[in-house]
């Protein structure tokens, strides 16, 4: 590559001109420098600045967020058609219809009916309640118990190896399995799938808290509570467990949308909630044999875990963004 | 010469090092190894030396972030280092910390007035409410905050004035000794030159004996009055400043002066440069530890470790070049006169 310049002959464009390098030009300010005689001084301190109010309250909260404004929105609606679901147009989900069977999508069946003539969307509808419950219970307790196993690993070194190695061991069975291992154990019940899951999924809480705690414990403001005579409890209380609260809610969100999952999963393999409770897994279970012919009894269930599923999710990487102080974009 | 303040002796803190497949102990980082000095009411003692070579390991030490491997730490006459942390807890309240940082040295989840009445409670210096209130605004006085600031988050501040809070929860000990880990190594320099001053008004005000643990000597020569030099966990040398900086006694003290740069254009003089990396603590060299980076080593440093001697009235180092006669002694007379009148 080449130009032209003023004289006409071609230099190479990548030679910069001498005179105009970063590096002579520094050399001319500081020749210039050097003749001045004022001394610098350092400058009085600036003043703070006022503090920055986030605008427009909740709505602004939301309007800056809008994942969270999304996902949330979609979760919150999900809810409401759990607690609602007797008053959303919905008949008894478990009343046999046995003259009606497989009916497509029409006034009277708005998602059609299953091979037993039961309504789909009441189904479905219903459904909502368990893949809600479970999502949810498994998310705090496995949260809480988490928390409390991580702290403790975190802070006292000599249950640490032991602890760990025994959440390594749980870790190292696949969820499904133990679930469905719980499950032989004991008899099928809602309670007993959230039991399951909720084990499967607090060793992934604990290790989290636990590094977590673990760099918390390095940071110079643990050392300075330490020096200025803090007793532990109150570290843990004030320096410690307030920082892990905000990864452990995006874990706690992830955690919920997996538990829907696994829940689904595990009823639609027949190991989970018993056929008499509809479950967005047993509508499935049930529709299996018929979805090339009545595609929509799996297809209605589908789409309302996905997208609950998604909802979940999406709240929780809009929880993230603004819980990491990292990426805040205000202030 | 009154009694001081604090007083280490002999202080080893070795790390070990874990590795294999048991993660059994297969080393040690002698990250300290036996070193003693003292401070004195109303003095700065700065500690200088190179990255990793135990400055701050020695400043965790006194505060007893961690236990000790040997030596002793006496406070005003009492020892420290074997309290159970019990009893340590009120003895607490008499060394603080400033760390380097500014970031990380605040809990991003308390306001500044809790980061402040924190120490104050935990030592049941304010009786009431009011007076811990009273006590906080005062503490903003002192490190030139505004007052009504004491509800503000700690990232709504600058690394300057974060530092200031660091140092106002530093003082709301009302401690005897102040521990500067690098505090003021991560600021830009006019923000830099504000803390350096603030510390020293503070100094002065309150007769404050001062840990200045450091690496840029410029700084360590305006702040303090006597200088400890420190490498690979040793202290090499010990002098007041002006001793220090105008006729070093320690090969390595020589070095680290000639890399000071001097704020005059065209100055001229001889730069030392040393020659490879600082050895490993995990395996330090035997003999004295510097003597595979020294110009001047010879025999018997190889083999030998020199000890901590006094050579001139206040001024100590270790190396045996100080046994030698004066002629064969390169660091007898008054090297580095030059640098002082380039100063």
């Amino acid at each position: 590559m080449s130009a032209s310049t003023a004289d006409g002959r071609d230099v190479p464009h990548d030679v910069p001109n001498p005179a105009n390098t970063i590096m002579a030009r520094n050399a001319a300010n500081a020749l210039m420098d050097r003749n001045a005689t004022n001394v610098a001084i350092a400058p009085p301190m600036p003043d703070i600045l006022p503090p920055v109010r986030p605008r427009g309250g909740f709505l602004g909260f939301l309007r800056r967020n809008p994942t969270i404004a999304f996902g949330g929105g979609l979760v919150l609606a999900m809810v409401c058609v759990a607690i609602f679901a007797p008053f959303l147009f919905t008949r008894d989900p478990t009343a046999l219809a046995p003259a009606l069977r497989t009916r497509e999508p029409s006034a009277q069946f708005w998602f059609g009916s299953d091979m037993l003539g039961r309504d789909v969307y009441s189904r479905v509808l219903y459904g909502t309640r368990v893949s809600l419950t479970v999502g949810f219970s498994v998310a705090i307790l496995a949260s809480v118990v988490g928390l409390t196993i991580g702290l403790i690993s975190g802070f006292i070194r000599v249950a640490d190896t032991v602890i760990m190695r025994c959440m390594d061991g749980l870790m190292s069975i696949p969820p499904i399995l133990l679930a469905i291992a719980l499950m032989a154990l004991t008899r099928g019940s809602v309670q007993n799938v959230i039991i399951a899951i909720t084990i499967a999924e607090i060793p992934r809480v604990s290790r989290l808290v636990r590094g977590v705690v673990l760099s918390l414990r390095e940071q110079p403001y643990v050392d300075a509570a330490v020096a200025s005579g803090t007793r532990t409890p109150r570290i843990i209380i004030r320096h410690i467990l307030p920082n892990t609260l905000a990864p452990l809610t995006v874990q706690a969100t992830y955690i919920c949308a997996s538990a829907m999952i696994t829940e689904a999963i595990l009823s639609f393999i027949g190991a989970g909630t018993p056929p008499i409770i509809p479950s967005w897994g047993n509508i499935m279970a049930e529709g299996r044999a018929l979805w090339q012919v009545k595609p929509y009894i799996v297809f209605f269930p589908a789409i309302f875990l996905s997208i609950t599923v998604l909802a979940v999710n999406l709240l929780g990487d809009g929880l993230r963004d603004s819980l990491d102080p990292r990426m805040a974009k205000r202030v | 010469m009154s009694r001081p303040v604090l007083e280490v002796m002999d202080l080893k803190k070795h790390f070990p090092v874990h590795g294999g497949f048991f993660g059994g102990v297969t080393g040690k980082v002698y990250a300290v190894d036996g070193i003693s000095f003292s401070i004195e009411k109303g003095e700065t003692l700065a500690l200088v030396g190179e990255s990793g070579c135990g400055k701050s390991t020695v400043g965790k030490a006194i505060l007893r972030l961690f236990g000790l491997t040997g030596g002793q730490v006496v406070l005003d006459g009492t020892r420290i280092d074997d309290m159970p942390s019990g009893t340590l807890r009120p003895l607490r309240r008499r060394i603080q910390v400033v760390f380097q940082d500014p970031y990380s040295s605040l809990n991003p989840r308390m306001r500044v007035r809790d980061i402040l009445a924190e120490p104050i409670r935990n030592f049941g210096l304010a009786k009431n409410k009011a007076e811990l209130e009273e006590r906080v605004a005062l503490l903003m006085d002192k490190v030139r905050l505004p007052r009504d600031a004491v509800n503000r988050w700690p990232h709504e501040f600058s690394g300057g004035q974060r530092q200031r809070i660091g140092i106002a929860r530093a003082l709301a000990a009302e401690p005897d000794i102040i521990i500067c880990d690098e505090a003021v190594s991560a600021l830009d320099v006019s923000v830099k030159a504000q803390i350096v001053n603030l510390l020293q008004d503070l100094q002065k005000e309150l007769g404050l004996a001062m840990l200045f643990i450091s690496h840029d000597l410029a700084i360590v020569e305006h702040m303090t009055h006597r200088v400890a030099v420190m490498y690979l966990g040793k202290i090499v040398e010990v002098a007041t400043k002006r001793d220090l900086f105008s006729a070093p006694k320690h090969p390595y003290t020589e070095a680290l002066l000639s890399a000071v740069p001097v704020a005059m254009p065209g100055a001229q003089r001889e730069r030392i440069i040393l020659t490879g990396d600082v050895p490993s603590p995990i395996n330090p060299p035997k003999g004295c530890r510097f003597h595979t980076r020294c110009g001047y080593a010879f025999d018997r440093c190889r083999v030998d470790e020199p000890l901590l001697k006094i050579t001139d009235a206040g001024h100590w180092a270790a190396c045996h070049l100080h046994d030698r006669p004066p002629e064969e002694n390169p660091l007898a007379g008054a090297k580095g006169a030059d640098l002082i009148a380039a100063h």
